[in-house]
């Protein structure tokens, strides 16, 4: 059985004359412990897809499934937030500016009903590299790499199943997004995780996932393996392109 | 021939817990060439290329040996003078172009009123100008593209505008921030074609800043590495990837690359060293 | 801690507590305060009134009440009154330090209840959109469209003259202004990633809005409540003014413009002297404000 399933979906925004397809007729699905890549340019819908999941964007139809069970279009009950969790794509935003490391992670760990919040939350910080010290910082005392991680524990903190990773590493320098990246990895197998990830770099993409989906204008041209894509077997045309622009 | 000239460049700002030093002594020279800057958020890179133009407000304070331009020091003209060298002599393009258009102006009306400011000519030969300059940055329907404004135009196209903008009163230097980070890759690549051939057309000389080390290898001719305010290294663009310094071979290694999959990407290593090593020399 | 002094330990980038996190930031937030001069000659003025207020039966020189026939309308400098007397002989300069106390009565308590007030209602509307929004921002249009100080005059007149009718009546003519800004800045905060993190976190809605929402708004509130302390003091002076505000004899500031009114040709100063009271207290709150705004928006410099 398959983690993610996605059947037919369309998204949209908007209504009337101001209607805007975001996605057409997305079609996947994430096996458990993969990694599953959406790539394309930015309008695309790549992101639309993580939105519609999560329940951020409300506006849509076909067949989402978390491990076989159907998604409802607007209600997500709290036990689906244990299992799905989202990395945003700036760390600058995703954090609030006035809620120190320590509150962000305890409000998380209390969300998800965990007790001994005091102990988990140094747990956390030294899941993702950061340890105790950068406990009670602001957002502001940290460096976007920080944050990150950041965000990453708070995803981490209700222990879920799958990780939606939206451009994780866009707005960092490339060091750091190395860094950040080996995290991912690393936490991928410590916990068993699976992701779906989504980003318009390719190299980014391809170090990272098994599989991958090419998105443009709000439609999936191509679906296709990380392996097969290195050996220049991308069919269409636009993957060929972005194939192209992508390799130095 | 040497279009300008930087040497023993400062940029300092006070903070509460000191003078923060963003730029530390650097000194490089500008030919008919494209000068890449490279270096991670921080570097001092995109400052470097403001301090130039003396766009650094107060409290900021840049402090230099000299800024050369024609055998005169940018540093001891007025402000009145200073404005006539940008534009005229050096022009910026930014990242973003949706913050550099004005949203309530027309965009033929702004690439007028920019030819318009250095030139006395009727607006018919500014139209007439304006047309073309669009068309020399491929834009396939330039008298459309007059009449609409900024908000029409999708990120390359502005940023195709903002190009043609920054080139019509015929500069002799472009200095391009982070021109195509906004953008698509597919994208990225037209814009760079495009600046790329009116540089060598006009003879140009570019600076160009960005955090992408393949992009700058691929598109300049000569490259400057800053870290931590200072160069540590340079060397022509075709040479970056047998580049030297760790700091360098650092940022290359950990970037994913296609042809070499691996589990896990190489991290840098900071070496307090290399931010106190005096800083390189960037003269051609 | 013995080999770091407290600053250090305030300043450091590194705390270990969430009690130190909490100071360091409020004593970051106090530097940055501290170097506006203005802003520090405006608190410096409001310290002092509260000073003043607190110990008024210590500072004042004579009884605000009692009156002295036989030396009234004396001018400035008089022996014994310094800032002379009024009508019936008070010493202007004691009503001014009792009056005191009611201006801080009113200020606070409209303060409280008006951006309280504004607060609720512009972050349910702004965070829940809809019906809601519609339902509470039409409200928030009809208070906005009556002239303040006529809407403040007919409730008065509907629940009788007084203080404390005056300082509902400014509260209840107060709070549409805050509602407009909450709900501005909520719209905003709402479609950031911070608040759909919190929502992916399943968070509900209360939740959001007093936990996630209020720590955003309430700085730019009380920036704007600080700037419009002044326009509230001469509200109440004005109700004071018209007589439907604080009864005599009570030494409210613009109770006793109003009483010096009749000799303001002759006897300038009953007036004028507690004028300049709230002119100043006014002028301390904007001074006041002004610095608060630097230190207190999020999107400043506090980065």
């Amino acid at each position: 059985m398959s983690m993610i399933a996605v059947n037919g979906l369309d998204v949209w925004y908007g209504d009337g004359r101001d209607l805007v397809h975001a996605v057409r007729n997305a079609s996947f699905m994430v096996a458990p412990g993969e990694s599953f890549g959406l790539v394309g340019e930015s309008g695309s819908g790549k992101s639309t897809i993580l939105r519609a999941i999560t329940g951020l964007a409300q506006n849509w139809s076909g067949i989402i499934e978390i491990e076989g069970q159907p998604l409802s279009p607007r209600k997500r009950d709290r036990e689906f937030y244990k299992r799905v969790q989202m990395v945003f794509q700036d760390p600058y935003a995703s954090l609030h500016p006035r809620h120190t490391v320590d509150q962000v992670l305890s409000e998380a760990l209390n969300l998800s009903g965990f007790k001994g919040i005091d102990r988990r939350v140094s747990q956390l910080l030294d899941d993702v590299g950061l340890g105790g010290k950068f406990r009670f910082r602001y957002p502001h005392q940290l460096s976007g790499g920080q944050r990150q991680r950041v965000a990453i524990a708070r995803a981490l903190a209700g222990e879920p199943d799958i990780l939606l990773l939206d451009e994780p590493t866009s707005a960092l320098d490339v060091s750091v997004q190395a860094e950040i990246l080996n995290l991912l990895t690393d936490l991928r197998e410590e916990h068993k995780l699976t992701y779906l990830m989504v980003s318009h770099d390719l190299p980014v993409i391809s170090h990272m996932c098994d599989r991958l989906a090419v998105m443009k204008d709000g439609e999936i041209v191509e679906t296709l393996t990380v392996t097969a894509l290195r050996n220049m077997q991308a069919q269409h045309p636009y993957s060929r392109s972005l194939l192209e622009a992508s390799v130095v | 021939m040497t279009l300008l000239d930087v040497s023993d460049l400062w940029v300092k700002f006070p903070t509460r817990q000191g003078l923060f030093e963003a730029v530390r002594g650097v000194s490089f020279s500008l030919g008919r060439e494209r000068l890449g800057i490279v270096g991670e958020s921080g570097s001092g890179k995109s400052m470097t290329g403001r301090a130039i133009l003396r766009l650094i407000r107060p409290p900021g304070i840049v402090e230099a040996d000299h800024i050369t331009l024609e055998g005169r020091n940018l540093l001891d003209l007025t402000e009145k003078e200073m404005r006539d060298i940008r534009g005229e002599k050096i022009s910026m393009v930014m990242q973003d172009p949706k913050f550099s258009l004005n949203p309530v102006m027309r965009i033929g009306d702004q690439i007028m009123e920019a030819y318009l400011v250095h030139n006395r000519v009727s607006r018919a030969e500014a139209w007439k100008k304006s047309v073309e300059m669009l068309t020399d940055v491929s834009i396939r329907d330039p008298e459309r593209v007059m009449r609409a404004y900024p908000h029409e135009m999708s990120g390359g196209m502005g940023q195709r505008i903002m190009i043609a903008m920054m080139l019509i009163p015929n500069p002799q230097i472009l200095i391009a921030d982070e021109p195509t980070s906004a953008l698509d890759v597919t994208v990225q690549r037209q814009v760079l074609d495009i600046m790329d051939k009116l540089v060598k057309d006009r003879g140009m000389g570019l600076i160009f800043i960005s955090h992408d080390l393949n992009l700058v290898a691929e598109f300049c001719d000569r490259v400057l590495i800053m870290y931590a305010g200072r160069i540590v290294e340079t060397c022509s663009a075709n040479k970056l990837h047998e580049a030297t310094h760790p700091y360098t071979r650092g940022l290359l290694n950990s970037l994913p690359r296609f042809d070499q999959p691996r589990k896990h990407l190489d991290v840098l290593k900071r070496d307090p060293s290399w931010a106190d090593a005096p800083s390189e020399k960037g003269h051609a | 801690m013995s080999d770091v002094t407290l600053r250090e330990w305030l300043l450091s980038d590194a705390p270990t507590s969430r009690r130190q996190a909490r100071f360091a930031s409020l004593y970051k937030g106090w530097l940055n305060f501290r170097s506006n001069t203005m802003a520090m000659f405006g608190l410096g003025i409001l310290v002092f009134l509260l000073f003043i207020a607190f110990c008024a039966p210590l500072v004042a020189p004579h009884d605000p009440f009692a009156q002295d026939l036989a030396n009234r309308l004396q001018p400035l400098g008089t022996e014994g009154h310094v800032l002379g007397t009024d009508s019936l002989g008070r010493d202007i300069l004691s009503r001014l330090i009792y009056g005191s106390r009611i201006t801080l009565y009113i200020v606070t308590l409209v303060a409280l209840i008006a951006p309280i007030a504004g607060l609720l209602v512009g972050t349910v509307s702004g965070y829940m959109g809809g019906w809601a929004d519609v339902v509470l921002m039409r409200i928030t249009d009809i208070f906005l469209a009556f002239p303040r100080l006529v809407l403040a005059l007919a409730f008065v007149a509907a629940l009788g003259a007084g203080i404390e009718n005056a300082v509902l009546a400014i509260s209840l003519t107060a709070w549409p202004p805050y509602a407009r800004i909450a709900r501005a800045e909520t719209l905003t905060i709402r479609s950031s990633d911070y608040i759909s993190a919190v929502r992916l976190q399943g968070a509900g809605a209360i939740r959001i809005i007093t936990k996630h929402i209020w720590p955003l708004c309430i700085s730019s509130l009380i920036v704007r409540v600080t700037l419009d302390m002044a326009g509230i003091i001469l509200a109440a002076a004005g109700l004071g003014f018209l007589g439907l505000g604080a009864q005599p004899p009570s030494p409210e500031w613009g109770a006793m413009i109003s009483g010096g009114r009749r000799f303001i040709l002759d006897h300038w100063w009953v007036a004028t002297v507690p004028g300049l009271a709230i002119f100043t207290v006014s002028l301390a709150f904007n001074l006041l404000g002004d610095g608060l705004r630097d230190v207190l928006d999020p999107k400043g410099s506090n980065q």
